[in-house]
Formats: structure tokens, sequence, C-alpha cells
């Protein structure tokens, strides 16, 4: 599982851990472990499990309540057909979205993966550092910076209205477009980083090997280096999707109306309306659904490393 | 003419490469630009339109000039170094047991540590919120530190682990072979060979908490507690102060220079190693 992420030494933890024998001294105390484990446990139990739980018990609530004269529990389960009633446009829309940002993630991230891990030679390490650049500035800084490039007098629309590609009053903002344009920007490098690391393991004589067998390199490219780097390509494609789908700060400054995302409902029923039980409901259906769809792909896709 | 074909039939996917690192560096080129521009109005701050550029120092000279501003991003650093500290210490004990020990609950430990990373921000913004207003947990840096380590955790076990495996075992048998106590074993030995990891992990906890919004934005409520990027997202309304630009700049090219140092610095290190040998 944890092949999840890029690590600092380029290969996924998982691969290389072997469990250890604790040294001599050290093998009778059981208590050790325990002891290592507790605190940050801890954390984690009443931080993130206990929460979860708590926005569980959340959706559910009597949605006659309100901040001012409290809620209380009420199996209310109407809450998530209130909530899907309301808001699946939206709901569809954000998987729809964090789907199309995947695709467009793997197309632009694998070869770019393959540059710096198979034909990096020196500049491998410099394109690393390109990689995790975007990272050195804040994410609404960027995300802002794209508002000002796709912005209505900026270059992107000049040029296009210049090439007829766009309307006298066509504009880029507030349009789909947009937004998964952000979303891509914003996710590739957790794209690119797994990808990097399983194509970076990858046995160069495999390749030679291939071609001595008389195989292409188109041919070669998708029956040793592809199958060879999928744990990579899974790897990225949750860390994109998943952060993707509940992404708000995209669609809320390059979009407009038509591309709300349920991240940006869920944050105004909580902060703004103060609607608790229809935005847990919401937050809790979007977990599920990720929740669901992760172990389904996986399971399809067949790593064990994943998961 | 021939021979330009070869080539680009040789390096084409490294020029696809770099094409699309430019694109990756496109946003920070415009961030930088913009910080040497004086709009007409905060509304306009992030327009980009070369007829209206007006070159200013005043963004660089003035920069803790909009209200708030700095302060915010002296939050910012506060509220990550000390989720970095707490993170840090918490997530390494965590790897240590897990790569060191056999225990009973190791696998379920493995799946509390990916939950967190597979979970949505979002999702684990409102938990907590729904946790502190059930609480009465009044918010402000107490939540936004809680929330901060909450998330870090997870991905600093993951960064220290992966140095962890790579280590020999026997490395401290040696040790303990000659007479090293296991703590002595672990201060003299261990601790040097795993102290990359747990430097890339304290400095991955660092950035995720520096630049977390999604969380921070639920985690905060009402409470003046901003931190910098919810000085930012505050700031839509009224329109960002073109400071900013120069803030985000600055940081860019501070943390540039530090991961380029300590490239250089293994790059010398490994060169004088080899010479040496």
């Amino acid at each position: 599982m944890a092949a999840l992420l890029p690590t600092a030494s380029g290969t996924p933890a998982a691969a290389t851990e072997i469990p250890v024998e604790p040294p001599a001294g050290m093998r009778r105390r059981k208590w050790i472990p325990y002891a290592l484990l507790a605190p940050g446990l801890l954390w984690l139990a009443v931080f993130f499990v206990y929460p979860v739980f708590q926005l569980v018990m959340a959706s559910l609530w009597d949605p006659s309540g309100s901040v001012e004269t409290g809620y209380t529990f009420a199996w209310a389960f109407s809450n998530y057909a209130d909530a899907w009633e309301m808001f699946h446009v939206q709901f569809l829309r954000s998987l729809w979205y964090a789907l199309i940002t995947t695709v467009v993630c793997v197309l632009l991230g694998y070869p770019l993966a393959y540059a710096i891990a198979i034909k990096g030679g020196r500049w491998k390490s410099l394109m690393l550092v390109g990689v995790i650049a975007p990272f050195f500035t804040s994410y609404l800084v960027r995300t802002y910076s794209w508002k000002a490039i796709l912005s209505d007098s900026g270059p992107v629309v000049d040029f296009l209205k210049w090439a007829h590609l766009l309307g006298p009053d066509g504009r880029l903002l507030a349009t789909e477009f947009a937004v998964i344009a952000g979303l891509v920007y914003n996710f590739l490098p957790f794209m690119v980083l797994p990808l990097y690391a399983s194509l970076d393991k990858l046995d160069v004589r495999l390749l030679e090997a291939a071609r001595d067998l008389y195989h292409g390199p188109v041919r070669s490219f998708f029956r040793v280096t592809l199958p060879l780097s999928m744990p990579g390509v899974i790897a990225g494609t949750l860390l994109t999707f998943i952060p993707a789908a509940g992404d708000y700060v995209n669609a809320q400054l390059l979009g407009g109306p038509n591309t709300q995302m349920i991240g940006s409902v869920i944050q105004s029923r909580f902060l703004i309306v103060n609607d608790y039980p229809i935005a847990s409901a919401l937050s809790v259906m979007l977990m599920a659904t990720i929740l669901v769809l992760v172990t389904i792909y996986v399971s399809t896709a067949g790593t064990e490393e994943v998961v | 003419m021939h021979g330009f074909w070869r080539w680009l039939a040789e390096k084409w996917v490294l020029l696809l490469g770099f094409v699309l690192l430019a694109y990756l560096f496109v946003p920070i080129a415009v961030v930088m630009l913009l910080s040497f521009n004086q709009p007409a109005s905060r509304n306009t701050t992030y327009v980009l339109d070369l007829e209206t550029f007006q070159f200013t120092w005043n963004n660089w000279t003035d920069i803790c000039g909009a209200a708030g501003i700095c302060d915010s991003l002296m939050r910012s650093i506060y509220v990550g170094l000390s989720a970095t500290v707490i993170a840090t210490i918490l997530g390494t004990l965590i790897s240590f047991a897990l790569v060191r020990y056999r225990f009973i609950g190791r696998g379920s430990t493995n799946t509390l540590i990916f939950l967190p990373m597979a979970t949505p921000e979002i999702v684990m913004g409102t938990s907590l919120l729904t946790l502190f207003i059930g609480l009465q947990i009044p918010m402000g840096f107490l939540t936004i530190l809680i929330a901060h380590v909450m998330f870090c955790i997870s991905f600093v076990v993951v960064t220290v682990k992966a140095r962890l495996a790579g280590l020999d075992p026997r490395l401290q048998e040696a040790a303990m072979d000659l007479y090293a106590t296991p703590w002595q074993a672990f201060r003299l030995v261990i601790l040097p060979l795993v102290l990359p990891g747990i430097v890339a992990a304290a400095l991955l906890a660092f950035s995720l908490s520096f630049d977390d919004f999604i969380i921070t934005n639920f985690v905060t409520g009402t409470s003046d507690y901003t931190t910098f990027p919810m000085f930012i997202w505050g700031s839509n309304l009224r329109g960002i102060p073109p400071q900013v630009n120069a803030i985000a700049t600055a940081m860019f090219l501070i943390s540039f220079a530090f991961v380029i140092a300590g490239q250089l610095r293994t790059r010398r290190r490994s060169a004088r190693r080899a010479a040496t040998s």
C-alpha cells in the first residue's frame, strides 16, 4: 500500500520491505512496538477515525434541527435521498471531471516520467526538481495564476480569438475547460512521481532483450515497459483521482455556476448555509463512492503492491 | 539535415519531457511577472494583460504592506513548524515499530496509516469540523494544529519506512556484538543512517502543512487565526493584494535554492567519496 507514494529513495516501500527479526536482546520485550505505535495511532484514532464516525452519525441527524436548537440523532436516511435529489448533478460532474483529469494526467505524465527515468541521463535530478517545483509556491497562488493566464484579456484568449478558434465574445474562464485545465495542472506532479518511481526501477536490459527478439519500439513499449510500470500507473491515478474528485478550489476560482463541483457544495453547505445533515451525507457519499471505485479499480488492475 | 532528423529521433522523448516541464513552470513564471506589476485595482491583481502592465518594485519593497499579510505568513510558518515536529516524531516512532518488529495488528496499523492518504481532504475537513462542533472546542491555532498533525503523520510514516526498510538489520547486531548497548547501537548506528529519511519526511510535512487550504478552511471556523492560504482565500472578495505574488515568488526562490544546494551537496559528497576510495 505504501507504493501509493513516491518515497525519498524513489522505491515504493512495500516492494523492499522485509519483515525483520528483532535483535536478540529485544526479542522478549513484546510491548515495545505497541509503545512506539501508541501516540501516533492514538492521534489518528481520535482525530481521523472517530471524526469520520461522527460524520456518518451527523449524516443521519434529524434534518429539522438547526445550529441554534441543536440536532438529534434520528437514523434519518432520508438525508441521503434529499442530498442526491438536490446535488446529484454536481456529484456526478465531480466524478466525471476527476476522471477526465486523471486520463489527461496519465497522457501527459507518462511521457514526462518516461523521459526523466529512461532518457534523463545527467538531467535526471534537475528534471525531478522541475516536477516538484510547483509545490514551492502556494496552491491557491498557482490556481490564481491560471486565472490570470486564462483571463478574458489574457494571452491564451487573445491567441484563440486571433486564430478564430474562439468567437469575439468567447471566453475560457467559467468553462469546463478552465476547471479541468486547473485540475490537470495541479495534480500532474502526483501522477508523475509514482510513475517515475516505478519506471526508474525498470531494468533497461529488458528493453534491449525485447529489441534482440525483434520487437519494435512500439511493441516493446506495450508488452514490456507499460506492464512493468502498472504499479506506478495505478498509484498515480489514485493520487490524482481522489483529490481531484473532492477539490473545490479550481471549480471555485476558474469555473462558474455551471461547473460547480461537489466540494464547493459541501463547503458552502457546511460553512455558509450550516446545513450539517445534508452536508455530512454528501461527504459520506463522496468518501463511500471513492472507496468503492478504488477497491474495484485496484482489484481489477490486480496489483498486490498497492493495497 | 540528415543528422538533425537522427538527433530528433533519438531525443524526441527527452524534448517532450522538457516541454512538459516548461508547462509546469508557466504559472510560476506568471506569478513572478505579476510580482512586478502595479494592478489598477486589487480586483485586477490576477489579470494578465501586457497592455496594462505597469512595472513597479513596490510589491517587493513594501512586501508586508497589505494589512495582515505578513502576520498570516508568520502564523503559517509557526503552525507548519509545530505540526512538523509533532508529526515527524509520532510518524518516525510508528515506522520503527512497523519495520523493526513483528506484532499482532501490523496489518490493521498499515491500513490505518493508508486511509488518511486515500481520503479526500474535504471529507477529513468536514469530519473534524463535526467533531469540534460536537465537543464544542473553540476553533483556532489548536484545532488547526491537530488537523495538520493528523494528515502529516501518514506521509511521514511512508517516507521514513522506505528509508528504514533499506537498512541492513545486521548493522545493529554488529554494533551490539562490539559491546554497544541497544541504545548506543540505535543512537550511533541506526539513527545517523535513517536521518536523511527523517529530514525528507519533515520537509514533506512542513510543505503539506504550510500550503494546506482545504482542511484548514474547515477547522479555522470564525477564529481570526488566519494562515497564509486562508489569507489569500479570504481576500478573494476584497481583491488580492499584489504583495501575495512577491511572497509566492520569494517562497519559490528560497525553496528552489534549498533543493539545489542539497543536491549539490550530495553530488559533491559522492564525488569526494569516489575520489578517496
